[in-house]
């Protein structure tokens, strides 16, 4: 049984078709993204697994139960981070954190608040409102509300897409770092045990799926998308970037994808 | 940049902003004197010249407070008499169209079923509410505080609807996915959000609620503006209406600004 099942899965809106008959199975621990052209469904299929949405057709499982709705044991990072514009950062994640560990006491919800703003960076920035920062640091408040309500999946919707270059690959690090469970924290790795979390990204950037997963599932052109072929990464880790470009199980893999989004699944000529 | 930008276009005498807009203003109530100046000498012979009503204006004004028995009583007195009761009515409104506004905004059939009720009683006259009132609380006091209440809270309820309504659904997809309790959505969501629209219904309110006082007073009679202004007609004394309708429109503008603030407040905030 594989820990996040989705079989054939159907969405429709009215009469349109988005996706048909979408099956993958995720395994405890993955990175894997979803990669496609803009518009071809896959936020819809990540908003399907976040429960924010139902399937028209079809059952996504989560260790063998189906969803019921939203819940935190899948963190979110919404594409546009989705933070509280009235809460300052710190505010933002506590109260995503004392919602989520109801049973913890105060003083173990402020630790919680607090070495997750650390790993991201942000401890010092802690009393801005998300209107005083930069997009990096949102995407990293947004990162670090989703990481300490300790889900199960993270999911995680273009997450570095509006980010600038650098910033962007500072912030893949951090994920892996923190993906990687490279804790020394005795008291976080109590909470959040030592398996590592699966992730789950929505992305169109090839060298960014890469870079982080272990998969890579190319779905093909909508109407009625689907999950084409879902490409293999086995480059070992932990992954160095420049290393990694001039490797060529990367460039095997970069033209293999490549190939599925530009000619298996091009887009149809409009 | 800057140097280059504004100054070189006022180069000789440079005149500070509250000054002109103070200049205006004064030009703006000239004008209003003067029509009223030459009308009141026209057409409306009746009415008191400008002259005349700011001589009791200035008289009213250097003693408000004076106490002389239930028909003679300072400006300032039954203003304040008023403001107390617009406060007392507009914040029983308040209390009621805060809770239900958030209620209604939040569901959409609740909105369809409640819209229509809501668009029918709106326009309904402080006048005809007014006996409405009396019947039920038999006391012309308790009827001019329901009046002001029932007229001023249309507007709170409407936009704190409109403000819960559109809370963008990033904001309650988070909620949902971080499990909020019913609590937390409504403190850390719903308010916030919400806020710069109910305090722009309280300043519509408000608007509105001062405007029925008077007419609720002229019919409850006894003390309050409103009563002051009837009971001078009534002796004949148009100069002392005149000289009322200039500080109910001062005090109201005083209000609006009061509330004008907060409303800027939240939405920088």
């Amino acid at each position: 049984m594989a820990f996040l099942n989705i079989s054939s899965v159907y969405k429709r809106f009215g009469g349109y078709t988005a996706l048909e008959n979408v099956n993958l199975n995720v395994r405890q621990g993955e990175v894997i993204a979803l990669i496609g052209h803009s518009g071809c469904g896959k936020s819809t299929l990540l908003s399907m697994i976040a429960g924010l949405s139902q399937p028209t057709q079809g059952e996504i499982l989560l260790e063998g139960r189906p969803l019921k709705g939203p819940g935190p044991e899948r963190g979110v990072v919404f594409q546009n981070y989705s933070l509280l514009p009235w809460l300052s950062v710190y505010q933002n994640v506590k109260v995503a954190v004392a919602s989520v560990h109801r049973e913890r006491t105060d003083g173990e919800k402020a630790r919680i608040t607090e070495k997750f703003l650390q790993i991201v960076g942000l401890w010092e920035h802690r009393h801005k409102k998300p209107g005083e920062i930069s997009g990096g640091m949102k995407q990293r408040t947004a990162l670090a509300r989703a990481l300490a309500t300790n889900p199960k999946v993270l999911l995680l919707d273009e997450p570095f897409g509006a980010l600038d270059a650098l910033t962007r690959a500072t912030l893949q690090d951090e994920l892996l770092k923190v993906w990687d469970s490279t804790l020394e924290d005795g008291f976080l790795r109590a909470i959040w045990g030592s398996e590592r979390k699966t992730i789950l990204l929505v992305t169109h950037d090839i060298e960014e799926a890469i870079y982080l997963c272990d998969r890579i599932a190319v779905m093909s052109n909508g109407p009625a998308a689907t999950i084409g072929k879902v490409v293999e990464v086995p480059l070992p880790r932990p992954r160095d970037r420049r290393e990694m470009l001039e490797s060529r199980a990367y460039v095997e893999i970069k033209e293999e994808l490549l190939h599925l989004l530009t000619v298996v699944y091009a887009r149809k000529a409009a | 940049m800057e140097r280059l930008g504004r100054k070189s276009f006022s180069r000789g005498l440079v005149v500070p902003k509250p000054l002109l807009a103070g200049f205006n203003a004064l030009i703006g109530f000239f004008i209003l004197l003067l029509v009223w100046y030459v009308l009141s000498h026209t057409i409306a012979p009746k009415v008191p010249d400008p002259a005349k009503t700011l001589g009791i204006f200035w008289q009213l004004l250097i003693d408000p407070f004076y106490d002389n028995g239930p028909n003679d009583k300072g400006i300032g007195l039954q203003l304040w008499l008023s403001l107390e009761r617009v406060f007392v009515g507009f914040g029983l409104g308040a209390l009621i169209a805060v809770p239900l506004g958030i209620v209604i905004g939040a569901s959409e059939g609740l909105r369809a079923m409640l819209n229509p009720v809501i668009q029918m009683l709106r326009p309904v006259s402080p006048l005809a509410w007014f006996p409405v009132g009396l019947a039920a609380f038999q006391a012309s006091e308790q009827a001019a505080i329901f009046v002001i209440a029932i007229c001023s809270l249309w507007p709170t309820l409407i936009n704190t609807a409109l403000g819960v309504g559109s809370i963008p659904q990033d904001y309650r997809n988070v909620a949902r996915v971080y499990a909020f309790s019913p609590w937390t959505y409504l403190t850390r969501v719903v308010l916030p959000h919400s806020l710069l629209y109910v305090f722009t219904g309280f300043r519509l309110g408000m608007g509105i609620a001062w405007m029925v006082i008077v007419a609720a007073e002229m019919l409850a009679g006894g003390t309050g503006v409103g009563f002051f202004v009837w009971d001078s007609y009534n002796s004949g004394q148009l100069e002392y209406v005149m000289a009322s309708i200039l500080f109910i429109g001062l005090v109201g503008w005083a209000l609006d600004a009061l509330l004008g603030q907060l409303v800027r407040r939240f939405s920088h905030g």
